[in-house]
């Protein structure tokens, strides 16, 4: 608990760096920021009401004010093309992401432990180079180009999945959510199985592995009490520095299989050019980068209780 | 003088290799790499003699044909040779692959040196940057700097450098931190070398190689990034061959002809594939040195 108020301070830098990021997204527009605010249709009026509002006519320290200020009320300003308030727009879809992340993480976890354990126990073996082979492979491979070609092979030339959409239920989120996380997956298994082999491979001949033999336990057992254990631990990790690759895979895979989530909204967002909403979506993406590494560590302490984090 | 020299030239057997390429530092997946690289970069280069058609020119009593002996890859729906724009598209992200890595490379580099080497307030305000920079989805930030400075390559260039220094700068930092204790850069300060000079003759030549290695995964990940932004419609503009943009106009069409969207998909991956093993051989090569 202390570890993790401690930790919250540290990061107050860092999200005060974002915030001025984010601040400063808009003033660089060339123009007027209450016109680019608004939108090009937007009448005098309106312009200088806002200016006053956001004070966009007093120096720039004190619109930074103003636009913190605003921020801790939950106020990101409204879109321009849909009349909403952005955050209510941001947290209409943020589970949609979220969904869809945690699937992607738990459907890549179920492929990289056996294969990276696989490879770990028969290292160098054809097996193992075909594996390695096929992450490197898998690395070059544009994820909505993967996304599109199972799209054809799994939801148009056999209808097994839907093409698109998030569905109402629990269940039909599993079935619409599943080609867009296993195309997330195909990208980050290769990231997440290279550093959990070389990880098991050490642990494989670490003491505690070679006395557990000694005790005459089963190997299968050796396998799952020991190792695969702490391989998990070494997943969690990797991951949480890995989350903003997986974030970022979202943004473009929501799009190609117009999954209503915020990585969608962001892109439609840009090509309208609805600047409040992209600027309240990358504070919202940083955020999340944030609080999951700040999650994955606590989570490790938990797993891992030799871990004692200052 | 002559003398000494036949004695000396003669018990050695005659090289069948001349020196230079000998001392290349060479192996399988490094030589792989390179050929994949040249083959796809000579193929980009030579495609008007490869191909007699041409990548932007609309022929629409040609547009949605199969794969074929008359069109290898077939056509797209304006009924150009999905064949030669894929040969045309390799210029273009073969340049984004490389020009999108260099101002980081050189950029990152020299301030992870001076970071590393000075420390001091200007190494914590860089460092602070870095975690910053490095709180965003790395996509999320590029579209979100191209969604002000409009699209267009420059903008994706410039857009990458502000926001791939600081991988580099992380990573020379790094080793700059354990090599300036090393006793010959001690020694060198001994003598009374100048800064600029121990920086950038002595400790520069033994961080850059961690640095090129990972340049060379970088290139691979600029690239996908290039087309992934061409294909969101935020990089490469259609008409122009792009990979990415290739595949992005091949979507609508994905269920009556499937080879538009799934094709162009494979000179990404080849040329990936290209830059992946040079990478990997590189950076074998130089942990068993």
């Amino acid at each position: 608990m202390q570890y993790a108020v401690k930790h919250i301070v540290s990061l107050v830098p860092v999200l005060l760096g974002i915030s001025i990021i984010t601040f400063f997204m808009i003033r660089l527009i060339p123009g007027d920021p209450a016109q680019i605010l608004l939108g090009p249709r937007a009448n005098p009026e309106t312009v200088q009401r806002v200016t006053e509002r956001m004070g966009l006519d007093q120096p720039l320290p004190n619109q930074y004010l103003i636009y913190m200020q605003n921020l801790f009320q939950g106020n990101m300003g409204d879109s321009i093309i849909i009349q909403q308030p952005v955050l209510t727009l941001i947290g209409e879809r943020l589970d949609v992401t979220l969904f869809l992340v945690i699937y992607t993480t738990i459907l890549s976890v179920l492929i990289s432990v056996p294969i990276a354990m696989w490879s770990a126990v028969r290292k160098d073996s054809l097996l193992d180079n075909g594996f390695r082979a096929a992450s490197i492979a898998g690395l070059s491979m544009p994820s909505f180009w993967i996304g599109i070609l199972l799209m054809l092979l799994l939801s148009i030339k056999v209808k097994l999945f839907p093409v698109s959409g998030y569905g109402n239920t629990f269940s039909e989120h599993l079935r619409h959510l599943f080609l867009p996380a296993l195309t997330i997956s195909f990208s980050l298994t290769p990231v997440l199985i290279r550093p959990l082999r070389t990880k098991i491979i050490t642990i494989l001949s670490a003491e505690f592995v070679e006395a557990a033999r000694a005790r005459g336990i089963k190997e299968s057992q050796v396998m799952i009490k020991h190792v695969l254990r702490n391989a998990v631990l070494g997943t969690v990790t990797i991951l949480g520095v890995n989350v903003g690759w997986l974030l970022g895979g979202s943004v473009i895979v929501e799009t190609v299989f117009s999954v209503p989530g915020l990585g969608q909204l962001l892109i439609s967002s840009i090509l309208t050019r609805d600047y409040p909403v992209i600027q309240g979506l990358v504070l919202v993406f940083a955020a999340l980068v944030i609080v999951v590494n700040l999650l994955t560590d606590i989570l490790y302490t938990i797993l891992d209780p030799r871990v004692k984090l200052e | 003088m002559s003398h000494i020299q036949t004695t000396v030239t003669k018990p050695y057997p005659r090289r069948v290799l001349p020196d230079f390429v000998r001392r290349l530092p060479v192996n399988a997946k490094i030589t792989l790499g390179l050929m994949i690289i040249l083959l796809v970069l000579l193929a980009s280069i030579c495609a008007p003699l490869l191909t007699p058609y041409d990548p932007v020119k609309n022929d629409l009593s040609q547009a949605f044909q199969p794969p074929g002996s008359e069109h290898w890859f077939g056509t797209d729906n304006f009924g150009r040779d999905i064949f030669t724009r894929m040969l045309y598209a390799a210029r273009i992200d073969l340049q984004i692959g490389v020009f999108s890595v260099i101002t980081p490379l050189l950029l990152g580099s020299l301030i992870g040196l001076l970071s590393g080497y000075f420390g001091g307030w200007f190494d914590s305000v860089m460092m602070r940057l870095v975690d910053i920079v490095i709180s965003f989805p790395f996509i999320v930030l590029i579209i979100a700097i191209i969604s002000i400075l409009g699209t267009g390559l420059f903008n994706l260039y410039l857009a990458i450098a502000l926001v791939g220094w600081s991988a580099y700068a992380r990573i020379v930092r790094a080793e700059v931190l354990v090599i300036k204790q090393q006793e010959y850069i001690l020694a060198a300060r001994g003598m009374g070398y100048g800064h600029g000079r121990i920086l950038f003759r002595h400790i520069l030549p033994n961080v850059i190689s961690s640095a090129l290695v990972f340049a060379m995964s970088d290139v691979v990940l600029c690239i996908l990034l290039g087309a992934s932004l061409s294909f969101l419609g935020l990089g490469v503009q259609p008409p122009t061959p792009e990979w990415g943009a290739m595949i992005a106009e091949g979507r609508n069409f994905i269920i009556n002809a499937w080879w538009i969207a799934t094709i162009p998909g494979l000179g990404i991956i080849v040329t990936g594939l290209g830059f992946s093993l040079l990478g990997d051989g590189l950076a074998e090569k130089i942990e068993s040195q």
